[in-house]
């Protein structure tokens, strides 16, 4: 009786499960954004990881709770000790009533570097499973300049379509209208507290008027920051430019190809003609055999979309500090001549 | 002649400093706790330094309570703890946290289990001269007196010549500062809802509003001071001289050199941001267009 009723029960779940409206929000607590920062802080600037937990609440992903994974080493026995460590964190976290449902992953990053096939593959890996994931993303080297630097990020649906298919040709990605621009989607996010929290806090908080984060925002030395996203950037030119070689090329071989294929028609139609005249059969026109109808490989478009996001977000990074340095440039000036 | 006298811990816990992501766990768990549970317990994790406890980490244990009894899931909170220290090694026990207004009856008996816990985890760790008596921290979710009282805790003995007799909880200074929080902001952590984070300019924004604010203050009270309206402080005065003084003395000229030069600097940098981006788009126009052409070639 019982089993009939969950098959109902499952069959409604399954048949209500129909068209799921857009991601819009993600709403995160408190307490998984401390986790998280205090998780990536902690072992900055080694990247680290952990998995988000939460629900999913119609266009609104609720982030509630968060668990950190051990540093990962490239070994199988540890690999399956991670899988354990996974499943016994979930258990234990669901009998103090923590939503144990997966909605994604939090990772750190070096300078908003996250753009890279290792995230889009994991994103892969847990669209699979669960229907709507997430990604969030912190960057501890951003934070020190008095920013809270938390993003969420998932894949664009047409992407992954794309990369299911795993079909990165142009002619495909014009087909489909994807330019670089549209593989990440960033969702905004939200932040609650529940009641409790907010008493507390509103208690605690210091009598102070200025906070750590002013004193981080104002600094004035920004120019290691700088520096290193100005190098990362030229890392990405670099890549970029042979990347473009690499294109360059294979357009280059086409054209080549073609005019073999050209010249090799020219010379089969003569002799045709010569056939022809001598009453001969026709050769056919092609000739499969022959490696000039090879096609050649195009290669493929996603490491250079990826670059280029990079390249992107490294420019837009660059501009929000130096806007920053002008408003901290022109203060000092300000406080200099009073 | 029997003496009564306190045992001291050998090397005692001076202060606490209580990271904010504990507080926020210890008021989730409380408000995830099962129906008929009026407190929640569970473990503290840290690092003891000079007699400094750093409560880094937490997390909830089940547990039932009757009248005279406490159980606690012992199994629970031993694989919670080397889970945690697979991911954190250096994040050790240091005691437990309660809900609740101060220490309560069954208290002694958890804190009991504790202090056992504790030297069997150093035992394993071998790591004997950090052994510090655990701590206790209770955190008042009802707001009984009206106000959050967080406080923490060192059990001493208490024994009548060498028979133990009770245990006494001793209050120690709790440094709720809480830096961390401070750095992700307050006005984040204590609305209900925050419908949007700020940005790098916004959040410049409300510093410098800020400061502009404090600026305002300090010519206010001098003002005052001057004309007499508000007694002044020495203490204050000084201050502001240091203050002053602190900016440090340039001549117009230079100040004017390395504040263009730093201008310029940024500019640049915004410019060549700006061209790169700019870059970025031809080139997409221009791989778009040769594709095209190739296609239309090839067919």
């Amino acid at each position: 009786m019982s089993n009939t009723m969950a098959r109902s029960f499952l069959q409604a779940v399954s048949s209500s499960e129909e068209v799921a409206p857009p991601l819009r929000v993600v709403q995160m607590e408190g307490l998984a954004v401390l986790k998280i920062i205090k998780h990536c802080n902690g072992f900055s600037p080694a990247l680290v990881t952990g998995q988000l937990l939460g629900l999913d609440v119609g266009s609104v992903l609720e982030v509630t709770n968060c668990f950190p994974f051990p540093i990962r080493e490239e070994d199988e026995e540890i690999e399956a000790d991670g899988a354990n460590y996974q499943l016994e964190m979930m258990r234990c976290l669901r009998e103090v009533n923590v939503d144990n449902n997966t909605i994604g992953w939090y990772q750190s990053t070096l300078l908003g570097s996250f753009q890279t096939v290792e995230l889009i593959e994991t994103f892969m890996n847990y669209q699979e499973n669960i229907r709507r994931c997430v990604c969030i993303i912190y960057d501890p080297s951003r934070s020190s300049q008095g920013a809270l630097a938390l993003k969420a990020v998932k894949l664009t649906d047409s992407f992954m379509d794309l990369h299911r298919k795993n079909n990165f040709t142009g002619e495909k990605l014009r087909e489909k209208k994807l330019s670089w621009v549209d593989i990440f989607e960033e969702i905004p996010i939200k932040i609650s507290n529940s009641a409790l929290i907010s008493a507390f806090m509103t208690e605690l908080e210091p009598e102070s008027p200025v906070a750590q984060c002013d004193y981080d925002r104002l600094k004035l030395s920004t120019a290691p920051y700088m520096e290193r996203n100005l190098e990362f950037l030229i890392d990405c030119m670099e890549d970029l430019s042979s990347e473009q070689n690499k294109f360059q090329y294979y357009y280059r071989s086409i054209s080549r190809q073609q005019a073999q294929q050209q010249a090799w028609l020219q010379k089969r139609r003569v002799e045709n003609m010569a056939r022809k005249a001598a009453g001969e059969e026709p050769l056919p026109e092609e000739d499969p055999s022959n490696s000039i109808f090879k096609p050649i490989p195009e290669p493929s478009h996603l490491d250079s979309y990826l670059i280029t996001n990079q390249t992107s977000n490294y420019c837009n990074q660059i501009n929000g500090v130096a806007g920053q340095n002008f408003s901290r440039l022109y203060l000092m000036k300000a406080l200099h001549e009073n | 002649m029997a003496v009564l006298q306190f045992f001291t811990p050998s090397s005692p816990i001076v202060s606490a400093r209580l990271h904010p992501v504990v507080l926020f766990n210890i008021c989730d768990c409380y408000v995830r706790r099962p129906d008929q549970a009026d407190r929640v317990i569970g473990t503290l994790l840290g690092s003891v330094s000079d007699g400094v406890v750093e409560i880094k980490n937490s997390y909830a244990v089940p547990h039932n309570e009757s009248a005279d009894q406490v159980a606690l899931d012992v199994e629970y909170h031993r694989n919670m703890y080397m889970s945690h220290l697979k991911v954190n090694p250096k994040e050790v026990l240091v005691g437990w946290f309660s809900t609740g207004f101060g220490v309560s009856g069954g208290s002694s008996l958890i804190h009991d289990f504790y202090v056992k816990e504790l030297k069997d985890s150093v035992k394993d760790l071998k790591d004997a001269q950090n052994s510090v008596p655990p701590l206790h921290l209770t955190v008042d979710t009802g707001f009984r007196n009206g106000e959050a009282s967080i406080k923490a805790y060192v059990s001493v003995n208490l024994s009548l010549g060498d028979r133990p007799l009770a245990a006494q909880f001793q209050e120690i200074p709790l440094d709720l500062r809480m830096i961390e929080a401070e750095r992700v902001g307050f006005d984040i952590l204590k609305t209900t809802v925050v419908d949007k984070l700020p940005n790098d300019l916004e959040g410049m924004e409300a510093s410098m509003e800020r400061l502009y604010a404090l600026i305002d203050d300090i010519y206010k009270y001098v003002d005052d001071v001057v004309e007499g309206r508000a007694t002044p402080d020495n203490d204050i005065g000084r201050f502001l001289a240091d203050t002053l003084a602190s900016v440090p003395k340039i001549s117009p000229a230079a100040f004017d050199k390395v504040f263009n030069d730093r201008i310029q600097d940024n500019l640049a940098l915004v410019y060549l941001s700006s061209l790169i981006r700019a870059q970025l788009g031809v080139a997409e126009k221009l791989n778009t267009a040769a594709q095209i052409l190739d296609l239309q070639s090839g067919s």
